[in-house]
């Protein structure tokens, strides 16, 4: 099939078939069959492999929309316009809707939810985004290579700290700070007008809105700030060196050349960061308060679609018709269909933009 | 001359700026560091380590063979498919000359899946394996879960590491007569082992710190593993001891919340820190390496 078979098949010339040429036919054939074994041995488990996560894809889809699919249809759409999670009465005769088994009063919606992801992950994007160009500046344009390095990676350390550590500090150390020393001095002085009276009001014991969204920016910053760098190392001198030529201070360099050189990367490396703060469970369950509800200021106690996965379970499992059970898989369903829609928008910008990037800017 | 003031006052800012938010990221990260080590470091005890955990008291011995072995399971299986899934994405899948590297579906799902949030993984394993395949909640679960959630890094890494070896390497096997697998073996994957290395220490620290999915899959027990793989054979690991026991009554509980952090953010520290000597080490020899 291909060239590289062909010819081990005619060359008698690989170092331990040398060593056996001269002992006699048999063994050089045995020698020859086990090396063309060995490829095929690759070839063919590498095949394998490659299909196992298309295969775990197919299968994690499936087994969601078979579970969701009595929830789908009882839940109706109503599922996205108010929000509950009411298990329902264990004791009174199970209720019949369309055929679907579920206990008297049972009721679900999702609207907080919703409502309360967008929220944390736009709070997280606003501020990493900012803060993850600035990083990626300095550590591709200002900074000597034996100071970003080790910068560089203390950020990838950021990255690698286990979710639940940062949630444990959100928690204990740096919600509590903030709710003592920062939000009320906001509450106090925002102006009573739309939009900043949101800022306004009780400021909390520290676990809720505007806490998990900052704890969930620290998540994102080193995927973006990653990414930019990245994009940034791929944007050609020469086009900088002529505008700072032309007289152009850093500033004008970054805003008219290197970052509209690479903008479609930085959204794709915004996107990617906003997939990730989508999914992200355990920091928000242990930060936000986990309530199912919209929060009312933005110090306030609320959940996410990931975190009410994780901390509904236990009560879920309590409802021996398994409609609850059902309902956690139609959120999953919700929210892998919502982020894997924004991983892949964001994939496709960030390739494409690097194929196109790459060629120019790969002669340094 | 107000506009070159101006010009000039922006040029500061932005400056600052830059740095500013170097600060804003790495004082954070310091935080987070000294916070884990500041709570654990009053009452610490090397014995925690090796303590059995009984209701409330004792020490995380059960927790850390715990997560040791679902690191050393991901490891196996993980690591295996991850390792041949991007041999074939970089190596086995050339179907025209000048066409686009082969298996973009394939590398599609990849990304689709690494793109799934770990608690929907999580889920999709309680329903599927714990309860359908009457596993019980116990260690093949959450190892087949923890998997999935890494595969697709360890075989993006593994790509990206046997791209950058020159193909001047592979003509040359092919010159001496090497098969394919012969020279796949002694040529491309040595050279490329620095960078499949690097992925697997860096997908272990995923597999280790994660929690959401493991709450669904293993759930918790305080005893050590038992050694078997299904049966509702519950078992802990460190992550579930600081998500669990932090706001516990019990000042014990806290405690051990607090050792297990402690722990959790030295085993990655050692994963990351490793995985930076390797490309260090590596980077020092190879030639024409990016700026």
């Amino acid at each position: 099939m291909t060239t590289a078979e062909g010819a081990a098949g005619d060359l008698p010339a690989a170092p331990d078939a040398a060593r056996a040429a001269h002992r006699s036919p048999a063994i050089r054939r045995m020698a020859g069959a086990l090396r063309a074994g060995e490829t095929g041995a690759w070839r063919w488990s590498a095949r394998v492999a490659v299909v196992l996560p298309t295969a775990a894809l197919a299968f994690c889809v499936a087994v969601l929309a078979v579970k969701a699919a009595p929830a789908i249809g009882v839940n109706g759409l109503g599922f996205f316009t108010h929000s509950a999670y009411k298990i329902g009465s264990a004791y009174a005769p199970t209720v019949y809707t369309n055929g679907i088994a579920h206990p008297k009063g049972s009721a679900y919606g999702v609207l907080a939810l919703i409502v309360g992801t967008l929220q944390s992950s736009v709070i997280a994007l606003v501020v990493a985004l900012p803060v993850s160009l600035g990083c990626a500046f300095a550590l591709t344009e200002r900074l000597p290579r034996w100071v970003s390095r080790p910068l560089g990676f203390a950020i990838e350390l950021l990255a690698g700290i286990p979710s639940v550590v940062l949630g444990l500090w959100g928690v204990l150390t740096f919600g509590p700070i903030l709710a003592n020393n920062v939000y009320p001095a906001i509450a106090r002085h925002m102006p009573n007008v739309p939009v900043l009276d949101w800022f306004r009001g009780t400021p909390g014991r520290g676990e809720g809105l505007l806490t998990g969204g900052l704890v969930l920016s620290l998540m994102i910053v080193p995927i973006i700030t990653a990414t930019t760098a990245d994009l940034f190392r791929q944007v050609p001198p020469l086009p900088k060196e002529g505008a700072e030529a032309l007289g152009m201070t850093d500033w004008e360099v970054a805003h008219r050349v290197t970052i509209p050189w690479v903008r479609a990367g930085i959204i794709g490396a915004t996107a990617l960061g906003l997939g990730r703060a989508l999914g992200e469970t355990i920091v928000l369950a242990m930060t936000t308060g986990s309530i199912n509800r919209i929060a009312p200021n933005i110090f306030g106690s609320m959940s996410t679609f990931a975190a009410e996965i994780v901390t509904q379970l236990s009560s879920s499992l309590t409802d021996a018709t398994g409609f609850a059970v059902a309902t956690l898989a139609e959120m999953a369903l919700v929210l892998a269909v919502i982020s894997v829609l924004v991983n892949l928008v964001a994939r496709w910008i960030v390739t494409r933009t690097s194929r196109l990037g790459g060629p120019v800017g790969s002669g340094v | 001359m107000p506009r070159v003031r101006r010009r000039r006052v922006f040029a500061a800012l932005f400056r600052a700026g830059t740095f500013l938010a170097l600060g804003l990221v790495l004082a954070p990260a310091a935080w987070v560091l000294a916070g884990v080590v500041a709570k654990a470091a009053p009452h610490w005890h090397w014995s925690v380590l090796w303590t059995p955990l009984v209701s409330g008291n004792g020490g995380l011995e059960g927790p850390l063979v715990g997560t040791l072995v679902l690191m050393a399971g991901v490891l196996v299986i993980a690591g295996t498919v991850g390792v041949l899934a991007g041999i074939h994405l970089a190596e086995l899948s050339r179907p025209r000359r000048g066409a686009a590297p082969g298996g973009t579906w394939l590398r599609m799902a990849s990304d689709v899946l690494s793109g799934f949030p770990s608690i929907v993984l999580g889920y999709v394993g309680y329903v599927a394996l714990v309860v359908g395949l009457h596993w019980g909640y116990s260690l093949l679960p959450a190892l087949l879960i923890l998997s999935i959630m890494v595969v697709p890094y360890i075989a993006k890494s593994t790509e990206t590491a046997l791209r950058q070896v020159p193909t001047s390497y592979r003509e040359g096997a092919e010159a001496l007569g090497m098969s394919t697998g012969y020279a796949l073996r002694k040529v491309v994957l040595k050279s490329g082992a620095p960078g499949i290395v690097t992925g697997l220490l860096i997908a272990l620290a995923i597999a280790g710190g994660e929690t959401a999915p493991l709450i669904y899959t293993a759930n918790f027990a305080t005893r050590v593993w038992t050694g078997s793989f299904v049966g509702g054979h519950e078992f802990g690991y460190l992550t579930y001891m600081v998500y669990a026991f932090w706001d516990q009554p019990n000042k014990n509980q806290i405690y051990l919340s607090y050792d297990a952090a402690l722990v959790l953010v030295a085993i990655v520290l050692i994963l990351l820190v490793s995985a930076r000597v390797i490309v260090a080490r590596t980077q020092r020899h190879a030639e024409g390496r990016r700026g």
